[in-house]
């Protein structure tokens, strides 16, 4: 292979594995949009919260399995508290106070969870070691690896979720039409609840993988802007469509950074997948895989 | 705006939508500008000047932010981009073309209500959720472009220095004098943005926001009002980023990064969505609460944290409590302060007889 093509493959691998873990992230956004409606402008701080829990919990010379759980846990808890407190008064109220609603959450998680757990940037040691794994003829560090692994993971698993299990069909009735589903016997309520819930899980395991690539701190929370332009490309409900509008968005990212950082002096990285974002906007607002049905003016 | 009135009187429009509803209340208008002019400047510190300064920054800002989400329904999260699309315009026109102020604010203004209207694009074809991710994208794009083009952003510290404003070889260069300046100019942003939400462009944005098919079927062309409800809000911003750059006498993109954004957004929230009055309440509120934090903390937080984390800690108490308070009046009284202030006035219209 020349030299070209290698370096292309090399950026096509890395771009797919990051964006693998973007659509870890994306797919707790699109969880709770696809059987709630409401949008979670936090995703990115459920992340950072879950991150700075497991790595004060490894703090406290606790094994890593044992960090792990207990974050699982506290995000199931901080999901159903959440959708509680914040998000059930405001049923039936416009959109855009749901949105700005998440913002504030948003605002508080940046804010006082540092308070909390720590203030100074921490790194999440996982046992997998330094070693770059070889992947044809381009290697990729262990920890992406294992994002993309968790990811796809995930992917299958949600997809059996909603396509077979009982609780993933009833959410799918609940995402579909609220009140009908309400007449068949189905508990609204609860399924809104357990998918905040579910996007808790998605953030815990987000959380652990991101901070230990990037280090916990309050920069964690800012992985969660790349969630919009994942999730817009993909379709905003649509599961298989945050995992492909990922990949296309981390290798978007990764070939902009490696074929026109030398022109623009850098940091095209940041500002690639906004541009595609617009454009898709512009042109098929519900993504790729997104239902149809948007409100037009 | 204080006097009490002892029921509604009113039999026309025109006394319905007057900016005056009572004599009494030119004359409370009359006492508050005596008051403001004459003698805040004559008595008070230095210090609170300078806060009050922030506050009329904050108010035409915010008054452009409650135009575009308040009257006009669209949500918008990229308004500290637009104030650093006219803070960096009016600086570039100030030190390379040494024009005066009274040149670069306009310029500023348009400049970001071209770009505010371009940015508002995509709310002709989609609104709510999506709306917010547009403009999202805005925010981020525009600071990126002033951080990576220094043509824009004077260099590798992305901020320029610009001179204190200065009329008639009058110059504005101590608060007190600064204190008149940006006192004009939030009077000024206060007094359009009454007439103009009683004028028809006003109704019309308020007819958008409640229903906007109803509003297009009895003849409003909303892509035009929509478009001009961004140009205004773009334009309130950009001149509030003018005066963020003449009275700090830099322009930096680091003070209007995503987070301005948030905090205008509480303003508009916390003072009341759609309401003038609700938008001053907000603009005094947000900038006072950062500073009432720090006294209690430096009073308070002296006893549980060092010096060195005390900023840390500040800061993320701010945001904290900011958070706080937009999901506390979101859900317990989303007509935010200006709905306390008018339980008040009621509860006073027939006091002491309530029956």
């Amino acid at each position: 292979m020349s030299e070209d093509l290698e370096f292309a493959f090399a950026l096509l691998l890395s771009g797919a594995s990051i964006g693998l873990m973007y659509s870890l992230i994306a797919l707790g956004f699109v969880l709770v949009y696809k059987a709630t409606d409401a949008i979670n402008f936090a995703q990115g701080e459920f992340v950072m919260l879950a991150g700075m829990i497991v790595v004060t919990v490894l703090g406290a010379e606790a094994p890593l399995i044992a960090a792990i759980v207990v974050v699982l846990l506290v995000m199931i808890g901080f999901g159903f508290g959440l959708e509680k407190v914040v998000l059930r008064p405001l049923l039936g109220r416009p959109v855009v106070a749901v949105i700005m609603a998440t913002i504030g959450v948003a605002a508080v998680l940046r804010g006082l969870s540092p308070l909390v757990l720590g203030i100074e940037t921490r790194a999440l040691p996982l046992p997998i070691g330094d070693e770059p794994i070889a992947i044809g003829p381009a290697s990729l560090p262990p920890i992406q690896v294992l994002g993309a692994v968790v990811a796809i993971l995930f992917f299958i698993v949600f997809s059996w979720f909603f396509k077979k299990s009982r609780m993933g069909i009833a959410m799918r009735a609940v995402a579909d039409n609220q009140q009908v589903a309400q007449a068949m016997g189905i508990n609204v309520e609860r399924y809104f609840a357990i998918a905040w819930a579910m996007a808790g899980i998605v953030s815990a395991l987000g959380g652990v993988v991101w901070g230990a690539m990037l280090g916990v701190d309050v920069q964690l929370a800012l992985v969660g802007l790349k969630v919009f332009p994942v999730v817009i490309l993909g379709g905003l409900d649509s599961i298989g469509g945050a995992l492909v509008g990922g990949l296309i968005i981390g290798i978007v990212e990764s070939l902009a950074a490696g074929y026109l950082d030398p022109y623009v002096g850098g940091g095209t990285k940041d500002f690639a997948p906004y541009v595609l974002m617009i454009l898709v906007l512009m042109i098929r607002p519900y993504g790729i895989f997104g239902r149809r049905q948007i409100e037009r003016v | 705006m204080f006097h009490r009135e002892s029921g509604v009187f009113k039999t026309t429009y025109a006394g319905d939508m007057a900016l005056y509803p009572l004599p009494i209340a030119k004359w409370t208008m009359v006492a508050i500008a005596a008051v403001f002019v004459v003698i805040v400047p004559l008595v008070v510190h230095e210090y609170y000047l300078s806060i009050l300064n922030l506050i009329f920054i904050a108010i035409v800002g915010a008054l452009g932010l409650n135009i575009l989400v308040g009257y006009t329904g669209q949500i918008s999260i990229g308004h500290g981009a637009f104030m650093s699309v006219g803070a960096y315009t009016a600086a570039n026109l100030a030190v390379r073309l040494d024009l005066p102020f009274w040149l670069t604010l306009p310029a500023g203004g348009l400049m970001a209500a071209l770009i505010g209207v371009i940015v508002g694009m995509p709310s002709l074809r989609i609104k709510g959720l999506y709306l917010a991710i547009a403009t999202l994208a805005g925010q981020l794009i525009i600071e990126w472009t002033i951080n990576h083009v220094p043509a824009i952003s004077g260099g590798a510290q992305a901020s320029i220095e610009v001179d204190r404003p200065s009329l008639f070889g009058f110059e504005f260069d101590t608060q007190g004098r600064l204190y008149f300046f940006l006192l004009f100019f939030a009077v000024l942003a206060i007094v359009a943005t009454l007439n103009l939400v009683r004028s028809r462009i006003g109704r019309a944005f308020v007819a958008v926001r409640d229903q906007d098919i109803a509003a297009e079927i009895i003849g409003i062309n909303i892509y035009r009002y929509k478009l001009l409800a961004f140009a205004i809000s773009s334009f309130f911003a950009g001149v509030c980023g003018v005066l963020y750059t003449y009275y700090f006498g830099i322009a930096n993109y680091e003070q209007f990064q995503i987070i301005v954004s948030i905090d205008y957004l509480a303003m508009i929230i916390i003072g009341g969505l759609g309401s003038v009055l609700g938008t001053i309440f907000g603009a005094i509120f947000i900038t006072l609460l950062p500073i009432v934090i720090r006294i209690f903390m430096e009073e308070v937080g002296s006893l549980f944290f060092t010096a060195a984390q005390m900023a840390n800690v500040i800061s993320g108490l701010r945001l904290g409590v900011f958070g706080g308070l937009i999901i506390f009046f979101l859900i317990v009284e989303p007509e935010g302060l200006n709905r306390l202030w008018r339980n008040i006035r009621s509860y006073f219209r027939v006091w002491p007889f309530s029956y």
